[in-house]
């Protein structure tokens, strides 16, 4: 890249820059990992410790046990599992209009679709909780799910400009051949855009798994509570024993981590292209 | 003319084929966009009752905003202190990095990597950790500061310091603005670049007339997502906090939860919304005026 302006003095500084900061974005994440492995009295020393004298393994068993982690993990699971495959079905039927069929009015919808992402939750909250309770749907993850059929404008803006970089071509030879509206649809061009349904799946996966505020209004019983729940409970029934906490915290991140590590390539590709083409 | 009316047919048949694709967000807009924000504002006029009707009671719940609720303009005015403080420094921060990081440096994704991962860590489970990251005797900040010789501060625990403690919290999680501006940094021409150094541009001249106009539209889309994020600034406050102490973290969002779900005057609650809506949009609207000449635009 624009490198060779950079002399070596300058180099280094950059380098020099990047450690220090790089050491105190890490430095939380040390910090969590060393009290997760204290012992209960040396986790309370003046001044910490900053390795553990003894490794406490069995804090993470203890954790896990002290909350029914597997039915949260189930709970949450379903409650991801359902907003995918809601949001893929509606989201790409609705960029597909937007991109692949000619019809008056679409570039309106879509500048329309785009705008309604300022929309705050909280604005939408109240009515919304209101309404769901007159269809019986408190403490239950309808709230939840249900809308994730209609359609997000960020997975429609994103699936739409991918949908547009496929060849016309395509679809109007298919169309010769007699094929419909909906049979190009699932059979050229879901197909073909296989790299931007699972940015969408990604997003979607973790933004429902880190989800707090929905589940929090909407569920009651602890029997449905999914992760994000749970974890709050966690913190309000056992406020003092910091190394489960820390445990107990770190188990819920290191998925979304090692999810992380996997899709990498994909995950920043999404980022980019939502932050540079919007 | 049979010609025309087999276009016009055409014409139709693709109308009504878009329509039927789009149907999916245009009724789930009606149901969960249109309705709500209707009745947001019919709420706002209202003495909602979960059990019964609601009773119409005119402009009450605004004056009580307004006039009565001393709660209500303290919750704004920590909102905005919040985004006027955070905002800004997230912005420099995340582009500083982001500088570091479009340089001929070897393992950049791994740094990239770092700078990320805060980001997708759970609020809930980070919140947890800056709990007790923030803890005045056995904390990570605190531990550092007396290291360097600083006296430890009370942080969550004191009015003065729990909103700095969090913005101190938000600065740890600026991952996607990082990635983004990385992004379009490496979208800047490298002719440019040549070009300027040829006319003897020194480092700084480069960054603030080439590459300074060429990210200004990413740096406007990351400021309005940062701003509209900022006034439903929520989890955090709800469950590190829950508005205390003093009600120095009480935010606009986290109020007009507890009004709704705790207090339940929802009523009171959707006047709230009403005026976060309006909020929102103006500000919008402010930084998009106010960066018109700032903002350039390729093409």
């Amino acid at each position: 890249m624009s490198n060779r302006g950079y002399n070596y003095p300058t180099l280094v500084l950059i380098y020099l820059s990047l450690i220090v900061l790089g050491f105190f974005f890490f430095l939380p994440f040390y910090w969590v990992i060393i009290s997760s492995l204290k012992d209960y009295r040396e986790l309370f020393k003046i001044p910490p410790t900053w390795f553990p004298s003894r490794i406490m393994w069995i804090n993470y068993p203890r954790a896990l046990t002290y909350i029914p982690f597997l039915m949260y993990l189930k709970n949450t699971i379903y409650y991801c599992g359902f907003s995918i495959i809601g949001t893929l079905l509606s989201s790409s039927l609705v960029a597909y209009s937007l991109s692949r069929v000619r019809w008056r009015g679409r570039e309106i919808l879509f500048i329309f679709i785009i705008s309604t992402m300022m929309i705050p939750f909280f604005v939408t909250m109240i009515p919304l909780f209101i309404l769901f309770r007159h269809f019986g749907w408190i403490n239950s993850y309808k709230p939840l799910i249900v809308p994730a059929f209609f359609g997000n404008p960020f997975y429609i803006f994103l699936l739409r400009q991918f949908f547009r970089t496929i060849p016309m071509d395509l679809s109007d030879s298919a169309k010769v051949d007699g094929a419909n509206e909906f049979l190009i649809y699932s059979r050229i061009v879901l197909p073909l855009t296989k790299p931007a349904l699972t940015v969408v799946v990604l997003f979607e996966f973790l933004g429902r798994w880190n989800d707090f505020t929905g589940p929090l209004i909407y569920l009651r019983d602890r029997e449905l509570f999914p992760i994000a729940l749970g974890l709050r409970e966690f913190l309000s029934l056992y406020q003092a024993q910091w190394s489960l906490l820390m445990a107990a915290s770190a188990v819920v991140t290191v998925p979304i981590v090692i999810l992380f590590f996997f899709t990498q390539k994909t995950f920043i590709e999404g980022i980019t292209f939502t932050g540079l083409k919007g | 003319m049979t010609g025309s009316n087999s276009i016009k047919r055409l014409e139709l048949k693709e109308l009504l084929n878009g329509l039927l694709f789009a149907s999916p967000w245009i009724i789930g807009f009606c149901v969960f966009g249109l309705y709500p924000i209707g009745t947001a504002f019919y709420y706002s006029f209202c003495n909602v009752n979960l059990m019964g009707p609601s009773e119409w009671i005119g402009l009450s719940n605004y004056k009580e905003m307004f006039f009565v609720d001393e709660k209500f303009w303290i919750s704004l005015y920590n909102t905005i202190y919040y985004i006027i403080i955070a905002l800004p420094l997230q912005t420099i921060l995340a582009l500083g990095i982001a500088l570091l990081l479009n340089t001929s440096i070897k393992y950049r994704s791994t740094f990239r990597t770092i700078f990320f991962l805060p980001s997708i860590v759970p609020q809930v489970a980070s919140a947890i950790m800056w709990i007790w990251i923030l803890n005045p005797r056995y904390g990570l900040v605190n531990t550092i500061l007396r290291f360097f010789g600083f006296e430890g501060l009370p942080w969550l625990s004191s009015p003065e310091w729990a909103k700095p403690a969090l913005i101190l919290m938000g600065l740890w999680g600026i991952g996607y603005p990082i990635v983004i501006y990385l992004a379009g940094l490496q979208d800047v021409p490298i002719q440019l670049y040549e070009a300027a150094e040829l006319d003897g541009a020194s480092s700084f001249d480069k960054f603030r007339f080439v590459t300074l106009p060429f990210l200004s539209p990413v740096i406007l889309f990351n400021v309005i997502m940062g701003l509209i994020g900022a006034f439903q600034y929520f989890t955090q406050a709800y469950l590190m906090t829950g508005g205390g102490p003093m009600n120095s973290t009480l935010f606009y969002a986290l109020y007009l939860y507890q009004n709704a779900f705790e207090m339940l005057k929802m009523g009171y609650a959707s006047g709230m919304a009403v005026i976060l809506l309006f909020i929102t949009l103006i500000s919008t609207l402010l930084v998009f005026r106010s960066s018109a000449r700032l903002v350039y635009y390729q093409e």
